[in-house]
């Protein structure tokens, strides 16, 4: 018996990832469906001001226990083309080669290698982001924003991170200016347990 | 002034040199500003520019094709073969149908997040917001390269006259530069001009 319900774990598990391809065994999947995540940026405009957008489309999941936090992973993908900055000639240069390619780079990808925990409850998550066909070691800088049972049965666990990435680290062409050459990520996460 | 079975009227000859004119300066405009760096000092001013020549245009053909069926249309020089007629007739519409699905797709990409076209910062065109999805890129892919398919098709448009003028030595392109036939057609002209 409970080796059929293993297996009938495993069929499910294949089935699920089969369907949402972002999907492992992890213990959260991000909200995306009811929008309780985003994934924006901002970046500065000559100086005087920033500008912001986001990432419209993007799946993922982690999987996190607060008793054993450095066990904790995370996993994001982007659809670079759903940028959106409210500004459709704008988002459209982004969209091009000066920026984030998109005809050829379609997604970019966060891929978490360590997370260890500092104090007052921030997160350091330690992962390889992949943008513009480039990979790089960064460093977003998290905190948890809480967690537990949602009123309709299921359970969430929420957290916000940023980090600043420099446009050449990517080969991004486009030169913006002398107070303008990092972006900043800002992800704010809220994760369902599967 | 008017057309007449042998000859453009000077209206018409005007509205021809004036819409080639603006075209090929729309395409070299258009194709110098995309490649513009952020704090080049055209950055900003030759897309309003290219909008707001861009939206006359658009008036001029307009009155154009009205003023086109209002006219009599001179008729094919007896020289010219049946082909050369029927090819000369399909450029000709051809070159009318790409030039408005240029405007059209131009303002697609400006108008997809609602914001109008400002000319020549006196008025604005009001958008209507995206009817497809990423419409700016879509609009904006179909633009670059109807423009392309134009400027060849003109060039093509062009040699043709060339081809008549200096090859065939005759009057198709005397005809739109608004010289006259210096034989019995002058009489004839003059008849039915009054």
């Amino acid at each position: 018996m409970k080796n059929m319900m293993t297996k009938l774990a495993t069929a499910s598990l294949i089935t699920g990832a089969m369907l949402m391809p972002t999907v492992n065994a992890a213990d959260y999947v991000i909200d995306n469906k009811g929008a309780h995540a985003s994934i924006n940026f901002k970046i500065k405009h000559l100086g005087y001001s920033w500008l912001t957008g986001r990432f419209d489309k993007f799946g993922g999941n982690f999987s996190y226990d607060p008793a054993n936090v450095s066990a904790s992973k995370i996993e994001v993908n982007i659809d670079t083309s759903s940028v959106n900055s409210n500004h459709a000639e704008r988002d459209k240069h982004l969209r091009g080669d000066d920026f984030l390619d998109v005809n050829t780079f379609a997604n970019a990808k966060f891929v978490s290698t360590s997370i260890t925990e500092k104090a007052g409850g921030k997160l350091a998550v330690s992962g390889v982001l992949t943008l513009h066909g480039v990979s790089k070691n960064i460093v977003i800088d998290a905190e948890t924003i809480g967690e537990g049972k949602d009123p309709w049965g299921g359970y969430r666990a929420g957290f916000s991170g940023t980090t600043s990435i420099a446009l050449t680290d990517y080969a991004i062409k486009m030169n913006l200016g002398p107070a303008s050459t990092h972006v900043q990520l800002e992800l704010h996460i809220e994760g369902k347990k599967q | 002034m008017y057309n007449t079975r042998i000859h453009y009227g000077y209206i018409s000859i005007f509205f021809h040199w004036l819409a080639a004119a603006t075209i090929i300066a729309l395409f070299a405009l258009g194709y110098y500003m995309v490649d513009l760096t952020y704090y080049h000092q055209w950055y900003k001013t030759a897309p309003e520019l290219h909008k707001s020549i861009g939206f006359l245009l658009f008036i001029l053909m307009i009155v154009r094709v009205v003023w086109r069926h209002k006219q009599l249309t001179p008729e094919h020089l007896t020289s010219h073969s049946s082909l050369e007629r029927k090819m000369g007739k399909l450029t000709h519409s051809v070159l009318y149908l790409l030039i408005f699905l240029i405007m059209i797709t131009g303002y697609l990409i400006s108008t997809a997040d609602d914001r109008g076209i400002e000319v020549f910062e006196l008025f604005t065109v009001p958008g209507f917001g995206s009817f497809i999805e990423n419409q700016e890129d879509v609009a904006g892919l179909i633009h670059q390269w109807l423009a392309y398919t134009l400027i060849l098709l003109a060039s093509l448009h062009a040699i043709a006259a060339l081809k008549h003028h200096f090859i065939d030595k005759d009057n198709t392109l005397n005809r739109m530069i608004g010289r006259r036939q210096k034989n019995l057609n002058q009489a004839k002209d003059k008849m039915e001009n009054t």
